[in-house]
């Protein structure tokens, strides 16, 4: 029944994607936390969040990516998503999350973007 | 009419047990893969709300899915049901990003994500229990 989450990281120069594949809820969100306070000490400071492997969240797993996103604005750092589902972009929407860590349909363009 | 009703025990991840019910139930209405993604992210919010913070005595949650229509199914009804303590829907305040960032509690978004993906819902709660009751059209 368990639906585990799955994070993998890809760093590039100067920027890190991280890809989750299952359910972020507490415990995912707490692992997704866990690798990208790993990447900010390591020194990056622009972060991708790709959950293109990612077709349901919740609330609870949202709440701990909310810290991940204080956390880059405490160290002026940059932080987006993309691949999302339509619902989990139009529940970051409903959150107002979107306004604090931008969405983009792919990541070529989220690359491109956090990079300028 | 048709009705299901499942009664979860208040253990992990029973919410995603609940969201499979609401996919079949919706996937048989042909409801949009879309809506039937909504339907399910609001379903997982209710149960969590209801798993986390009722403290009902007899440890379970009751999620009744009815399909709506005189002919065809037009609506789909979800009802999340706890026998705990209840809350004031009235007293929680609107949570903001703005306030949230500031805040070290993070949490409490359960209702205001299920009032934006859901077309109607209803909040009842008083001491001996809570019940969402949350629609959504074909």
């Amino acid at each position: 029944m368990t639906e585990s989450l799955n994070v993998t990281v890809d760093r590039r120069d100067g920027l890190a994607v991280i890809y989750t594949e299952g359910y972020i809820n507490n415990q995912g969100g707490e692992e997704i936390a866990r690798v990208a306070y790993k990447l900010i000490d390591e020194g990056f400071k622009v972060l991708l969040l790709n959950l293109g492997g990612t077709k349901i969240v919740n609330s609870i797993g949202i709440s701990i990516l909310i810290e991940i996103i204080e956390k880059m604005i405490e160290i002026s750092g940059r932080l987006g998503f993309c691949c999302l589902t339509p619902t989990i972009e139009k529940t970051f929407h409903i959150m107002g999350l979107a306004q604090y860590a931008p969405i983009f349909s792919d990541e070529a363009s989220a690359v491109a973007q956090l990079r300028a | 009419m048709r009705e299901v009703t499942l009664a979860l025990p208040m253990v992990p991840e029973m919410e995603i047990e609940a969201s499979k019910t609401a996919t079949a139930i919706a996937e048989f209405m042909r409801m949009s893969p879309d809506r039937i993604d909504e339907v399910r992210m609001a379903v997982v919010e209710a149960c969590i709300n209801a798993l986390e913070h009722s403290r009902a005595e007899d440890k379970e949650v009751y999620v009744t899915f009815e399909v709506l229509g005189e002919k065809d199914p037009e609506k789909l009804r979800i009802t999340v049901r706890d026998t705990g303590v209840g809350f004031s829907p009235e007293e929680l305040a609107d949570p903001t990003m703005e306030e949230k960032l500031k805040s070290l509690r993070k949490r409490g978004w359960g209702l205001k994500i299920i009032r934006g993906l859901m077309d109607e819902v209803e909040i009842r709660s008083n001491p001996t229990g809570t019940t969402v009751v949350m629609s959504k059209l074909r």
